[in-house]
């Protein structure tokens, strides 16, 4: 297997799905002369030319809304958002078109289509383009919504999130886009709907997607060394969940802690807390545990940000606790 | 011009196809009325501002204006009896906008409005039956009681709602000229809007992309002069909307929209326009409704004057009986017995809806995912 | 065919309108689109258009009259028609037709009270919850496990209240759980703190005849005292120590006191032993302790359950802070919750939170006997009766009052030689009386 970033997997996946079908095309801000913002998009003008890689006005509420016509009237579109800040401007869009249409026009409509960009905290960019919206779109019947956290994921996800026959909220991460991984060459895809685990533990199940998954890992190391034996499971596909991964680990760990790095109120960890107090009651030991970004918006100053965000530490804190350790 | 060669000639094969595609039980009666005149038809029309329309396709306009505006009432009427729900907009008036339009089109041209959009679907030959079942929340609704007044889909005609929040629609008709322009299959994307939503900033953002990639879509704009209760000089800036597009170097065209003659001439000139690879031209009928934004509103915005000399002076329906009876075409007569008889297939209409049942409850779960995904949650078809 | 007009809905809240105004006479063209009447509604005053066409027949709501949506307030016949005299408009008389659909067709119904009542306290109080409060309660009332701990219990047959919790705020997980079932000493139902083993047979399989015996239903009361009795019995280690107190200089010193009173108070010899019992304890605290199984809980204070026979069967309510009181003080009260135990009136906090019990049958000539410790107090008191014995004293028999205690211990925290020291204490107490008053 080749070691390559995890904005290269994307690229991948993209690639091999664009050659495979005419009908996918990649629009939005920068993705084709700039070779995208975040360069994930890079080569694919040249590779597909400008009728299937197409740059667009700063219009995030139009091209949504163009990617949604198009998806009607049978095309494919891969959407790129900047980020998922962005997107907030594109929202009736995502919410009340391609959500609905399906519904709406009594399944003679279908959108399928793939929103994506970068989600979650960047680096030292404020309020206003560090946020994870994952729990808004995961609260809407007829979207999907997912969230790769390495370099395999995010190949396999993203070819399977654009063969979707429904739309998919496809939110990456930006601070991740440089991480190397193996990723298998030639086709590959990874089902949406089913979670991975991450490692393998016995003492507490930490639950944590995108970013988090690897601060979840990073804290395993850590209560290794204090003899706590963890076990990391990434949901992978946010909506619709793959539970019983969760609920199996839970049921052999007896603990939990879900981590994710949005606001607390009404996030996805108050979901999964929901789900594992409703399903996996009788295998609880403690009271599952939420590491989540603090409730404030996110500060410019490099030790605000990092305050506001969740930590190892943290982690590592949360999991002690539900262990009784603490 | 090849093109517009195929154009003129794919019109004809339409006038043919009139009857099929304007499959409304209205016009089930027309077969024996006119059978007799068939003859005299082939060749009998009139000729306005150098476009010929013969008998048949003049009266197959006229009494799909006229079983639009039927059709509306009854839903009126239908509401009145708290037998439709929710939201109800109609638009009588706005006949010859429908129809003229739809007469313009390729059947294979998308169309795509808001959620005044009875007049639209029915002109564009979806089954009365289907479009009142839809109102009333049956099974055999257009898209099985899933939308009501607002949400009216019909894909096998093309048209694609039907969407409720205003200005929703234009993106998504730019998306849909986009398909057409990436595929190269000469389909124009009609796009509606009122002269509400065209302050909507998505419009603007559709007007730019549409004109900056060429795509064929005709951006109509319904001016009927009051966005709900809102006049159009309380709410815009710049009134003559047809302008609109002139920092997008998008191309206007004013029409009467109490003319259906002229929406059908400015309307083929359009779509020519767009189809030939122009780009995008705004179209702006103006129009009026006779009823109040909504089925709850008094409409105490207008004087009763204004309405009057609407309706009385510029009726479209009215206007081509009269054209049509001046030309030797039709006689009043015949038009009071065309009225009868819609009225008739109108009730009967409603009447059939009616009988229909609700949708199962069982379909409260159906078309919300393509592919659904059994073992993840939310479960498909599942409570918790 | 006569076409009837309706009262129609013109606002979504509308049930019945108001003919404000008909525009046309009977006998007038309707030309479609053409205003025919107005109704005021409870909105605002609508104006009602002409959709069928023909001759205004006949007005059947006149100007003022208030009309239900759905009824006929008028009929149209077609050019040239003739209504017959006895026409009956379908919608006269008749309830709304929307009633016979299954979908409500207004957005909102006619204004109706909020299923949400409004908060109770508009101004002033605020109603602040003390948490603490409600920590205590919880605490007080439940014993606190994990959900795991629950279900790994009951597949086990262990009883969590016999089990200390290492968890956070003491709760009992899964560790302590399996530490229990590990040292096999807890096993004893769940759901039931009897267990299953020696459960007693169900009422249908006693080896008795119908006829022999009268089926007395257990009350409330019988099954906990066989509870708490037979889980104390089975998981308490006890043992056992007596000894006998020479109680003639007690006897004397009540008498004096019960004198010189003068009605204003009447000692009896519990009230002695009750205060020296709290004295005792204080000299010698770690008879005065409690089981958990991480810790021992050593009291500080002296709360004395003294067992109270009732109709039906016992109960013991509690001098609390016994080792603060006057002896008289602990009369009065053990009078007073003597009398409210037997009336059934004892409040929950006056019976329950004893740290050491007293047992006293000496008013029915008992002489000796052992009692039952009453968890999760360490230790229990039975006093016999004061009798006159022969003793030995100095080689000769002499006839003496004496009395004997006997203690049973939770050898868990009270092992033997505290026992016995404690029994000296008291003894000592018991026997050097004026101690007690001091």
């Amino acid at each position: 297997m080749a070691k390559i970033t995890y904005r290269e997997a994307l690229n991948q996946a993209m690639c091999q799905e664009m050659e495979r079908d005419d009908r996918v095309f990649l629009m939005g801000e920068e993705v084709a002369e700039y070779n995208g913002a975040y360069k994930v998009s890079q080569g694919m003008l040249d590779k597909f030319g400008p009728r299937r890689v197409i740059d667009t006005p700063i219009t995030e509420l139009g091209f949504a809304g163009l990617g949604v016509g198009a998806a009607m009237a049978g095309l494919r579109p891969i959407i790129e958002f900047m980020t998922w800040n962005f997107a907030v401007l594109a929202a009736d869009q995502i919410v009340n078109a391609a959500a609905k249409m399906k519904y709406m026009t009594g399944g003679q409509y279908d959108c399928p289509m793939v929103f994506r960009g970068a989600g979650g905290a960047a680096a030292r960019v404020s309020s206003q383009h560090s946020q994870a919206f994952e729990n808004w779109y995961a609260n809407i019947p007829g979207l999907k919504v997912v969230m790769p956290s390495n370099p395999a994921d995010a190949k396999g996800l993203l070819a399977a999130s654009i063969r979707d026959n429904d739309t998919v909220i496809f939110i990456e991460n930006e601070i991740n886009y440089g991480d190397i991984g193996e990723v298998p060459e030639g086709e590959y895809i990874i089902p949406l709907g089913k979670a991975d685990i991450k490692r393998v533990g016995k003492d507490v199940t930490l639950i944590a997607h995108s970013r988090m998954t690897g601060y979840a890992l990073l804290a395993a190391e850590e209560l290794a060394k204090q003899g706590i034996d963890v076990e990391v499971v990434d949901p992978r596909t946010i909506r619709p969940l793959d539970e019983a991964t969760i609920l199996a680990s839970v049921a052999k760990t007896n603990r939990a802690v879900v981590i994710e790095e949005g606001w607390r109120f009404a996030g996805i960890g108050a979901e999964i807390s929901a789900r594992i107090m409703e399903k996996g009651f009788d295998d609880l030991d403690a009271p599952v545990a939420r590491v989540t970004g603090k409730d404030v918006p996110m500060p410019y100053a490099a030790n605000l940000e990092q305050y506001a965000l969740p930590s190892v530490a943290e982690i590592v804190e949360a999991a002690r606790v539900v262990c009784n350790r603490a | 011009m090849f093109y517009s060669l195929v154009f003129s000639i794919s019109k004809v094969a339409l006038a043919a196809l009139l009857d099929a595609r304007h499959h409304s039980p209205s016009l089930n009666h027309l077969g024996d009325s006119m059978a007799s005149k068939k003859k005299q038809q082939d060749t009998a029309g009139m000729t306005q501002e150098g476009r010929f329309y013969s008998a048949e396709r003049l009266h197959a306009m006229h009494d799909m204006m006229l079983y639009i505006r039927r059709f509306e009432e009854k839903a009126g009427q239908m509401y009145g009896l708290k037998k439709i729900g929710g939201f109800c907009h109609l638009c009588n008036g706005q006949e010859a906008v429908c129809v003229g339009m739809d007469e313009a089109a390729e059947p294979t041209d998308y169309m795509l409005t808001s959620y005044r959009d009875h007049g639209h679907i029915l002109a564009r030959g979806t089954d009365g039956v289907a479009v009142m079942a839809e109102l009333l929340g049956r099974e055999g609704g257009v898209v099985g009681g899933k939308g009501g007044s607002m949400h009216m889909f019909d894909k096998s005609k093309n048209f694609a709602g039907g969407n409720g929040i205003v200005g929703e629609q234009v993106p998504i008709g730019t998306g849909f000229a986009f398909a057409s322009k990436y595929r190269d299959d000469k389909r124009v994307s009609i796009t509606i809007m009122g002269d509400g939503g065209v302050n909507q900033g998505a419009v603007y953002e559709s007007f730019n992309m549409a004109a900056l990639w060429k795509l064929p879509v005709v951006f109509v704009i319904e001016n009927n002069q009051y966005a709900m209760g809102t006049s159009l000089s309380r709410a815009s800036a710049e009134t003559h909307l047809y302008k609109r597009g002139i920092s997008f170097k998008v191309p206007g065209i004013q029409v009467d929209g109490m003319d259906v003659l002229e929406v059908e001439r400015k309307m083929t000139e359009a779509l020519e326009h767009a189809r030939s690879g122009q780009g995008p031209i705004i179209v702006e009928m103006m129009t009026y409704r006779y009823r109040g934004h909504s089925m709850s509103d008094p409409a105490t915005y207008r004087t009763r004057d204004e309405v009057d000399e609407w309706r009385s002076g510029r009726d479209p329906i009215v206007r081509l009986q009269k054209q049509m009876v001046e030309a030797g075409l039709a006689t009043e007569a015949e038009f009071k017995q065309k009225d009868k008889d819609i009225k008739k297939e109108v009730v009967a209409v409603a009447k059939a809806a009616e009988a229909q049942s609700e949708p199962e409850l069982s379909k409260l779960w159906d078309d919300i995912l393509t592919d659904e995904i059994p073992n993840a949650y939310p479960y498909p078809r599942q409570v918790g | 065919m006569p076409i009837d007009i309706f009262m129609t809905q013109l606002s979504p809240t509308m049930t019945e309108g108001k003919i404000a105004r008909w525009l046309k006479k009977e006998g007038d063209t309707l030309e479609s689109g053409e205003v025919m009447l107005e109704v005021e509604t409870d909105k605002a005053t609508m104006e009602v258009e002409v959709i069928d066409e023909g001759v205004l027949h006949k007005i059947i709501a006149p100007e003022g009259t208030l009309v239900t949506v759905g009824e006929a307030i008028g009929v149209i016949a077609e050019e040239g028609e003739e209504v017959p005299a006895d026409y009956v408009p379908e919608g006269a008389g008749q309830e709304p037709v929307l009633e016979t659909h299954g979908t409500p067709a207004a957005v909102e119904a006619e204004p109706k009270p909020s299923p949400v009542p409004a908060p109770r306290e508009v101004a002033g109080e605020a109603p602040a919850v003390d948490m603490a409060a409600v920590e205590r309660a919880a605490d007080d009332k439940r014993i606190k496990a994990s959900p795991l701990a629950r279900r790994l219990a009951k597949q086990k047959g262990i009883n969590l209240a016999a089990i200390t919790g290492t968890g956070p705020r003491g709760r009992i997980v899964k560790a302590d759980v399996e530490k229990a079932a590990k040292r096999g000493i807890n096993l004893g139902g769940a759901e039931s703190f009897v267990p299953r083993e020696i459960r007693p047979l169900p009422a249908g399989l006693m080896p008795y005849h119908a006829d022999e015996y009268d089926a007395i239903e257990n009350s409330m009361m019988r099954k906990a005292i066989a509870r708490r009795l037979t889980e104390s019995k089975q998981q308490v280690p006890h043992f056992y120590l007596s000894v006998d107190v020479e109680m003639e200089r007690l006897m004397d010193l009540r008498a004096q006191l019960n004198e010189a009173a003068d009605g204003a108070f009447k000692l009896s010899v519990n009230d002695f032993i009750v205060k020296a019992v709290s004295k005792a304890l204080v000299d010698v605290p770690a008879a005065n302790a409690s089981w958990a199984d991480s810790h021992t809980y050593q009291h500080k204070h002296a709360h004395i359950s003294i067992a109270v026979a009732i109709e039906g069967g016992l109960i013991t309510p509690i001098v609390r802070f016994a080792e603060q009181k006057s002896i008289v003080d602990i009369s009065n009260e053990i009078k007073e919750l003597a009398g409210k135990a037997r009336a059934g009136e004892l409040k929950p906090e006056e019976y329950t939170g004893g740290t050491f019990s007293i047992s006293n049958l000496g008013m029915y000539g008992i002489k000796e006997f052992q009692a039952i410790v009453n968890p999760p107090e360490g230790a229990i008191l039975a006093v016999g009766g004061t009798e006159e014995r022969v003793v030995a004293e100095n080689g000769q028999a002499v006839v003496k009052k004496m009395m004997t205690l006997s203690l049973s211990c939770d050898h868990r925290v009270v092992d033997g030689a505290v026992g016995a020291e404690y029994l000296n204490a008291l003894k000592k107490h018991l026997e050097c009386p004026a101690s007690v008053l001091i």
